[in-house]
């Protein structure tokens, strides 16, 4: 697989970065451009940073519970930014029941604590995979796939 | 117009569209000028560029949030600034931890700075290939500053003084990392030292340890600061020093000479016939000889 650019970023206001570190580094060991954010970004700024990064893929961390508000706000800034072929997943601590609206969203992968670095290339190896194959993945396509 | 449509634009509509300001078309055309696209490359030869200034010097000596500072302080002066923040990928997997932006907290969301992060790839040094078209590419798009920030002491260093009009060589207190430099001739190279962390002990101690260092080496005329990025003290002086660098005749001949030898090289690897004359070396079909010949023969 050819890299990919991947930003993974840490909105909402929790001061924990572990888990968001721990993601960053697996993709960087599956061969990929990680670009890790740092801490308590604004949907605002996150977007700038794809733009500016030309990023494909974004995984947001999250821990505060604040997902249900932030990951959604992130996927409807992006759209409106036109940078609808990027590719949006989310991690951190999401009570399944979160999920459905989640997708709905645009979110197209969600990874709890006990994801392995495995999962991650398998959802990656599927994302170029849809891509090449011209089917809908990025957060502006409106068909609701998401990887399970 | 936000965004329309970057992956159908050719590059010279890309690098119209980042003179005229769309930071989406000059991420993409930063993206395919380090891929090697040859019609992107094209887009932006003969662009002048703007002042450019290297930073570098030993990990985590601050080199992030120094750079934040000095971005933040010419953006506030009006100017527009690009970023060039470069880390070193993996030869093995390929893959890079790209995390200094993390530290450009003032930086961040600031409309007249730009910043991109940028992974050394298949080159073996210190900087990756096409290093200088990515620096015109961001003076076609109105970048009147650009600061360059690169990891390393020693040897690699030479590198950013090829790529950049003035070098300012970070250090901490009481690493003594910088000692390397010395050691290897290199220290001369900078134009400007600061001591970073001069909120900790030790930074005024380390800066004179420079000064004198320098002094031996008949270049005294080097300024040597302490700052720090933390507090926010000594930029002001910084800056200063930094626009007041002169030119110096010693220091241009060894610039070209490296500048000189990475076109050459940025040329030699950009060819097409390249990866596979590398893939048949390490299957030994061809001999080292071999291939230099056909690389130079063709
Ligand atoms: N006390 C103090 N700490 C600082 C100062 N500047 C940076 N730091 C800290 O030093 C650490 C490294 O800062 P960076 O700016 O990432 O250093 P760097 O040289 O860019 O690091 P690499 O890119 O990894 O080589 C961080 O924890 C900063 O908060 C300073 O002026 N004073
Ligand atoms: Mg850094």
């Amino acid at each position: 697989m050819d890299p990919l650019r991947i930003v993974v970023a840490k909105p909402g206001l929790d001061g924990h970065d572990r888990g968001a570190k721990v993601v960053a580094r697996a993709l960087r060991d599956a061969g990929h451009e990680v670009i890790y954010t740092g801490l308590r970004r604004t949907p605002e700024e996150i977007v700038r940073i794809i733009e500016d990064e030309d990023a494909s893929v974004l995984g947001l961390s999250s821990l505060s519970g604040a997902h249900g508000f932030l990951f959604p706000r992130v996927c409807d800034l992006l759209r409106s930014a036109g940078l609808d072929d990027v590719v949006v997943f989310g991690g951190g601590i999401i009570p399944q029941s979160d999920r459905l609206e989640l997708y709905e969203a645009g979110v197209r992968a969600i990874f709890g604590p006990g994801t392995t670095t495995d999962d991650f290339i398998q959802f990656l190896v599927e994302v170029v995979e849809r891509r090449s194959s011209n089917q809908p993945v990025g957060v502006g396509s409106s068909d609701g796939w998401h990887w399970s | 117009m936000v965004g329309i449509g970057v992956e159908s634009m050719t590059s010279t509509e890309l690098a119209s569209q980042a003179a005229a300001g769309s930071r989406r078309s000059l991420a993409r055309l930063l993206s395919l000028i380090q891929e090697g696209d040859t019609a992107s490359i094209e887009s932006v030869s003969g662009v002048e560029n703007a002042a450019t200034i290297g930073i570098t010097g030993p990990p985590g000596v601050g080199k992030s949030c120094l750079t934040d500072c000095l971005a933040s302080y010419w953006a506030s002066q009006g100017q527009r600034v690009g970023v060039l923040c470069i880390d070193p990928s993996s030869p093995i997997t390929g893959g890079s931890l790209l995390g200094d932006r993390m530290r450009m907290e003032q930086s961040g969301s600031n409309d007249l700075i730009y910043i991109r992060s940028v992974a050394t790839r298949t080159s073996f040094g210190s900087l990756p290939l096409r290093l200088m078209a990515m620096i015109s590419a961001l003076s076609l798009a109105g970048m009147e500053r650009i600061l360059v920030e690169t990891v390393g002491v020693g040897q690699t260093e030479i590198g950013i003084v090829s790529m950049t009009d003035t070098v300012l060589l970070v250090d901490g207190p009481d690493r003594g990392d910088i000692v390397q430099a010395e050691k290897a001739g290199l220290l001369e190279l900078a134009d400007v030292v600061a001591v970073n962390k001069g909120d900790l002990d030790g930074a005024e101690n380390a800066a004179a340890n420079i000064r004198s260092g320098l002094a031996l080496g008949n270049s005294e005329s080097i300024p040597v600061l302490v700052v720090s990025a933390l507090e926010k003290t000594g930029i002001d002086e910084l800056v200063q020093a930094l626009e007041e660098v002169q030119l110096r005749p010693s220091v241009e001949v060894v610039r070209w000479r490296h500048r000189l030898t990475s076109a050459i090289l940025d040329q030699v690897v950009s060819d097409s016939s390249f990866d596979s004359t590398v893939t048949s070396l390490a299957e030994g079909k061809i001999t080292l000889e071999q291939a230099i010949n056909m690389i130079f023969q063709r």
